[in-house]
Formats: structure tokens, C-alpha cells, sequence
């Protein structure tokens, strides 16, 4: 049984002046599930993260959430760029208290809570070094906390792990198994790792090159309560990576 | 610089060009120039006098709504030129035919418009630093980040906020570098506007000086401008560098 949606995009078309993104995209992303997006570089992951966002309008088609369609940004939903999109005259604190700022939320409490997933995210004791002494996997976690904090329901991230060590990189995988089962949120997850999608999501969607559309929905479903150190030796796990591969490979060659 | 082994402080040739001075002024060569020991003497006796101050003050003033002027307007409507394509469109000839246009020529027209008094040097002052400020400003939202830009948007940033916690910070190293050759065009124009005008602060001083042949006195208060103009110059150029940290990582 596929659970009700959470965000639905409906024959999403994006044209940039004559490159055409995507053409006529259809998704259902379920509610409380992570899904992700899968597909060879420019293929237009950012773009419709973005038009889901609100940030980006689409030429045509619109996208729901929570059964109201988009027209803007808005507080159900929360973004992680793909560059980080760091205030350099901010310290980390300032940076993963931004959201909360924005929302209104008091200097005390916003810190407080900034503290907090500056701690989950392994950067205690960094609250006050600015954005350009950090290093590019420490910056991208001050993203990843500042997207965290405004505790959305919807969580837009694009490929948030990318520029992390293969260690914390592991450990943030199962830090992300672990919040999609307790928080009941919906998390929308761009990543160019077919391994690192298999592993995290309940709903992968394979996009075809430019102009893009869904090729493929894959819902890993046999091995999610295998716990975290037995997924990555489990039969259909490795399957599943195979045929994610096979189908991508086309494209690559 | 190291001499013979010792290193000196910075600036220390103006020693140099100060015994030059020195040296050319007891050749007695000209009326022009009198020795440096007089000019200095002279500038020491000239500080304590009403004249003097109540020209420096009066120029401080003109100088400080001038600048005030300049910045509080400049700087707002460089970032909204920056943001507003039409906006941008509509100033922006006008903002480059005035920043290379001979102002001192406008002086006069201003003293027939405004008067022979304060009102019209404080208006020069203005004009002479505002348009650098603008175009500058206007630089810095331009090179902005627009993923940045996103983000606010993203977590829901009024303009407001956008304009006072992405906007203005991202163009921040711009707008400085803006307002400092701003601040010295400035000092420029707050001289300039009393020396066409005349009767108040230094241009009357001046006026006085001149007419008398009063060279030593002219110098000193000359060197004493140079040396306020420097200051503001320097004190700014070490504001820049505050936030120079940041200017190449946006
Ligand atoms: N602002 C823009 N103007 C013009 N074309 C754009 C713009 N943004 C993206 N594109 C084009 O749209 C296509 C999709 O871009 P997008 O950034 O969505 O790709 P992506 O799938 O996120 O790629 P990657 O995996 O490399 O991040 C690309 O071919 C790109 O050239
Ligand atoms: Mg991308």
C-alpha cells in the first residue's frame, strides 16, 4: 500500500530560455518517507527540488503540498543547497539560527535550538569559527543543521552528504534512517550515489537525462528493518544496486 | 626601509621632503613658500585662534551633513538599483554622467538655487561623494551570491530582512570601498564649495590668508587639511580591511 502523498508534482515542464530541463514530470513523493532522485549530473535534480521549493516557478504543471498548491516558499518545507549557501560574515551559531531568525523566534531560543543541532550534526565547539575556517564537509553540516532547526515537515536536500568524509558520511545515513522513523517527516533526497540512495530511501525515482522525466520507481521495501550494519550484505539491497546501475549505465556510455 | 642597518618607521621620507622644505624656504627664493619651522609655528599660533575654529567647525559640520547625505541616501539607492532592473535603467546614465561631470562648474548654479551659505556647500559636498557611493553599492548587490539570495527566500526572509541581513552585509566590502573614495571626494567638494563660495569656514579663511599674503598661515591650515583628509582616508581603508575577510568568499 503506498501511503497518501505529501508533495505531489504534476506534469512539471521547466524551460530555461532553450534548454528544456524537464518536460512533463509527474511524481508522488509519500508522506513521511524519504525518496530520492537519482540521475546523471544536469539532468535537473536541483531544478525540480527547487520548483518543489518554491524558489523556482515551472513553465508549466504545479506541485502540492500538503494538498496546497505551491506558489512560494513557505515554512512547511526546508532546503539544503547543493553550495551550501553560507552567510560568510556569520558564525556557524548565526548560520544554523538563520531560519529560526527569519521566523521570528527570540536570540535566546533560537540559539539554544541552533545549539542543539550544531551538536547533532558534530560541530560542537565550532559555534563561533565563521564559515570560510571551516572545511568544506564542516560547512555543508552547518546546512544541513540550518535546514534541521526550522523543524519543517517537508526536507528538500540536495546532495547533502556530498562533500563529507566516507565516515560521517556513514554515520549521517543511518542519522537520516533514524529521523525518517521518528520525526514523520517527508524527505526529498538528491544524491549521485546509487549505493547511498539504496541504502536511505523507501522511494527511489531514476530521472533520465535532459529533458527529463522519470524513467523508473523503485521501492526498496525487503531489507528496512534489517538494522543499519546488515542492509549494506542483504541480498536485495545488493540487487537492487545492480539494476539501478544497469539502467543508469545506458547513459553514461 | 632599513638605513645602515636600522628600520624605519613608516612615512619617515617625509623627513626628507620636510628638510627639503626647510632648506628652500631660508634660501628665502620665493614669497610662496616659507620655511617649514615658520609654517609650523605659525600653525600652532593659528589652531588656538576663534577664526581658525570657527572655520573648522564649520566645515566639520558641512562636511558631516555632506557625508551624511551621501551615505544615507547613496547607499540605498545603489542597492535598489542593484535589485530593480528598472529602477537601474531609468539612474544609472545619470548616476555615471554625474560621478565624471566637473562639479566645481556646478557650484555656482547651486549658490543661485540655494544661496551663498551653508545650505549650498553642504549640497556640494553631497554631490561630490554620493555618486561613487551609489555605483558602488550598486556593484556590490550585483556580484551578490544568488544562492544566497535563494536561501533567504527559501526560509522566508521579508524584503526587509533580506535587504538589511543578505543585501547590505554581501555588498558590505563594495559599499565601503564606495564610501571611502566617496568621503575623499567629499573632503574635495566641502573645500571646494567654501573656497567658490567664500564666506564661510575656510574659504573665508582663506579668502583672508591670500588677499594679505599671509603664506605661512595659508600652509599651515592647508597642512592641517591634508592631515584630517589622510586620517578619514586611513580610518577607512582600515574599516575595509575588517571586512576583507569575507570579500572574496561570497
Ligand atoms: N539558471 C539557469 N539558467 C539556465 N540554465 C540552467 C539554469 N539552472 C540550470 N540550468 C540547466 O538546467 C539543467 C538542469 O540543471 P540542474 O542544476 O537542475 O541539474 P542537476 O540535476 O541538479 O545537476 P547536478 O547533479 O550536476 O547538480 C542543466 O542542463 C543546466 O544547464
Ligand atoms: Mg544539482
Amino acid at each position: 500500500m503506498v501511503p497518501e502523498s505529501a508533495v505531489s508534482t504534476r506534469n512539471i515542464s521547466k524551460n530555461y530560455g532553450d534548454v528544456e530541463a524537464l518536460r512533463n514530470l509527474s511524481l508522488e513523493f509519500p508522506r513521511g518517507q524519504l525518496t530520492s532522485l537519482l540521475g546523471p549530473s544536469g539532468c535537473g535534480k536541483t531544478t525540480l527540488l527547487k520548483i518543489i521549493a518554491g524558489l523556482l516557478q515551472p513553465s508549466s504543471g504545479e506541485v502540492e503540498v500538503n494538498g496546497h498548491t505551491v506558489t512560494g516558499p513557505g515554512p512547511d518545507r526546508a532546503f539544503v543547497f547543493q553550495d551550501f549557501a553560507l552567510l560568510p560574515w556569520a558564525s556557524v551559531i548565526r548560520n544554523v539560527a538563520f531560519g529560526l531568525e527569519m521566523r521570528g523566534v527570540a536570540k535566546s531560543e533560537r540559539e539554544a535550538i541552533a545549539e542543539r543541532y550544531i551538536r547533532e550534526v558534530g560541530l560542537a565547539g565550532f559555534e563561533h569559527a565563521y564559515p570560510h575556517e571551516l572545511s568544506g564537509g564542516m560547512r555543508q553540516r552547518v546546512g544541513l543543521a540550518r535546514a534541521l532547526s526550522v523543524d519543517a515537515q517537508v526536507l528538500l536536500m540536495d546532495e547533502p552528504f556530498s562533500a563529507v568524509d566516507e565516515q560521517t558520511r556513514r554515520k549521517f545515513q543511518e542519522d537520516l534512517l533514524g529521523l525518517v522513523q521518528n520525526e514523520k517527516k517527508t524527505f526529498i533526497f538528491v544524491t549521485h550515489s546509487i549505493e547511498e540512495a539504496v541504502y536511505v530511501s523507501d522511494q527511489i525515482a531514476i530521472l533520465l537525462p535532459r529533458p527529463s522525466r522519470v524513467s523508473e520507481i523503485i521501492r526498496p521495501s525487503g531489507f528496512r528493518d534489517k538494522g543499519a550494519d546488515n542492509i549494506r550484505r542483504d541480498p536485495e539491497y545488493l540487487d537492487i544496486v545492480d539494476q539501478i546501475w544497469a539502467s543508469l549505465r545506458s547513459y553514461v556510455e | 626601509m632599513t638605513v645602515f642597518g636600522y628600520r624605519l618607521p613608516g612615512m619617515s621620507s617625509l623627513i626628507v621632503w620636510g628638510l627639503l622644505w626647510e632648506i628652500v624656504g631660508q634660501m628665502g627664493l620665493t614669497f610662496f613658500i616659507p620655511p617649514l619651522s615658520e609654517v609650523i609655528a605659525t600653525l600652532f599660533a593659528v589652531i588656538g585662534t576663534a577664526a581658525f575654529q570657527k572655520a573648522l567647525a564649520e566645515t566639520a559640520y558641512a562636511f558631516s551633513a555632506g557625508v551624511f547625505f551621501a551615505i544615507t541616501i547613496g547607499i540605498p539607492v545603489g542597492i535598489l538599483m542593484g535589485k530593480n532592473r528598472l529602477l537601474d535603467e531609468l539612474l544609472l546614465p545619470w548616476v555615471n554622467v554625474f560621478l565624471s561631470a566637473p562639479l566645481t562648474a556646478l557650484v555656482p548654479v547651486l549658490m543661485v538655487l540655494f544661496g551663498f551659505g551653508m545650505k549650498s556647500i553642504v549640497i556640494t559636498t553631497t554631490l561630490f561623494g554620493i555618486w561613487i557611493i551609489i555605483l558602488n553599492a550598486r556593484a556590490g548587490v550585483k556580484q551578490i551570491n544568488r544562492s544566497l539570495v535563494e536561501m533567504a527566500h527559501s526560509f522566508g526572509a521579508s524584503p526587509w530582512n533580506a535587504f538589511t541581513k543578505i543585501y547590505l552585509w554581501a555588498a558590505l566590502p563594495e559599499i565601503l570601498g564606495g564610501v571611502r573614495i566617496g568621503i575623499i571626494r567629499a573632503v574635495k567638494g566641502v573645500i571646494i564649495g567654501q573656497l567658490l563660495i567664500s564666506i564661510v569656514g575656510f574659504g573665508a579663511l582663506f579668502e583672508l590668508y591670500s588677499a594679505n599674503f599671509l603664506m605661512a598661515h595659508f600652509w599651515a591650515v592647508l597642512i592641517v587639511l591634508f592631515a584630517l583628509a589622510f586620517t578619514i582616508a586611513e580610518f577607512l581603508a582600515y574599516l575595509e580591511r575588517r571586512v576583507a575577510y569575507y570579500a572574496a568568499k561570497r
